[in-house]
């Protein structure tokens, strides 16, 4: 397959996470519409990397996929501790600093 | 090589699939179950481009960890079984119109430039290059990795204290 036709996915790929991540309503939805976005940006690293037959990509891959593990794992934390306080786990009903 | 345009096709489809069902099913833990399956198709994808390592740290990472702890998050906040774990989503048409218009503006470049790179031959093994590319070049921001991990690991344990 050519390196357009693997663009051409992570691209598709990247947009279905970006309408989940701007439809959904609770918080673990949105940040799984996240995970499928980063998703698409390492399809593009490896794709890039395996055709210009330079591995630094791959070797960002590692890093993006090691920050990604902490972010959610730091993402969901901060979720159970707002619903431990606030009862909700929906976006929309966090407006505490709103004016 | 052959096998490789079959293997793209299998895997495109599925992770699109999957990917919809994702952002799509109304029921949050059948989310993330769809997500571990596109998160497996990656991993395949990764596979028809000659990096395993990748494909076994995705598999190991995210199929494993990301969606282990997702399924804690949604046990602790909402109940597996019943009315909570339904979701529904809101302005769908203001996410497929900004969704639609970003894959659109793509396409139109990707269709601008055409990226007709040949596919070079695998040169010796990629997870030996990949290694001694983390350890060499790369060594100083994979010391500071380990710096956000422990940062994490703090941060994660400090949220999850016990009332006091």
């Amino acid at each position: 397959m050519t390196l357009q036709a693997y663009l051409t996915l992570a691209a598709v790929l990247f947009c279905i996470g970006l309408f989940g991540v701007i439809t959904r309503r609770n918080t673990i939805g949105i940040l799984l519409g996240i995970e499928l976005m980063l998703n698409a940006v390492n399809i593009n690293l490896v794709a890039f990397a395996r055709f210009l037959g330079d591995v630094s990509g791959m070797v960002f891959t590692v890093f993006t996929i090691s920050i990604t593990v902490a972010e959610v794992a730091l993402g969901l934390a901060l979720v159970i501790l707002i619903f431990r306080i606030r009862r909700t786990a929906v976006a929309d009903h966090l407006d505490l600093l709103k004016g | 090589m052959s096998l490789e345009p079959i293997a793209f096709w299998g895997l495109a489809v599925a992770l699109l699939a999957s990917a919809l069902a994702v952002v799509l099913t109304r029921n949050l833990f059948h989310s993330v179950l769809y997500l571990a399956l596109s998160l497996t198709a990656t991993a395949g994808l990764f596979l028809a481009l000659d990096a395993e390592f990748l494909a076994a740290v995705q598999l190991l990472l995210y199929a494993g960890g990301v969606v282990t702890i997702a399924v804690f998050a949604i046990v602790v906040t909402e109940r597996l079984v019943g009315d909570r774990i339904t979701q529904t989503s809101r302005q769908l048409f203001t996410g497929f119109i900004i969704a639609g218009a970003l894959l659109v503006a793509l396409l139109a470049i990707f269709r601008r430039g055409p990226l007709t790179v040949p596919r070079p031959a695998v040169s010796g093994d990629l997870t030996r290059a990949i290694g001694q590319s983390l350890l060499t070049t790369y060594v100083l921001p994979f010391e500071l990795l380990g710096v956000l991990f422990l940062a994490a690991l703090l941060g994660a344990l400090y949220f999850a204290r016990p009332d006091d």
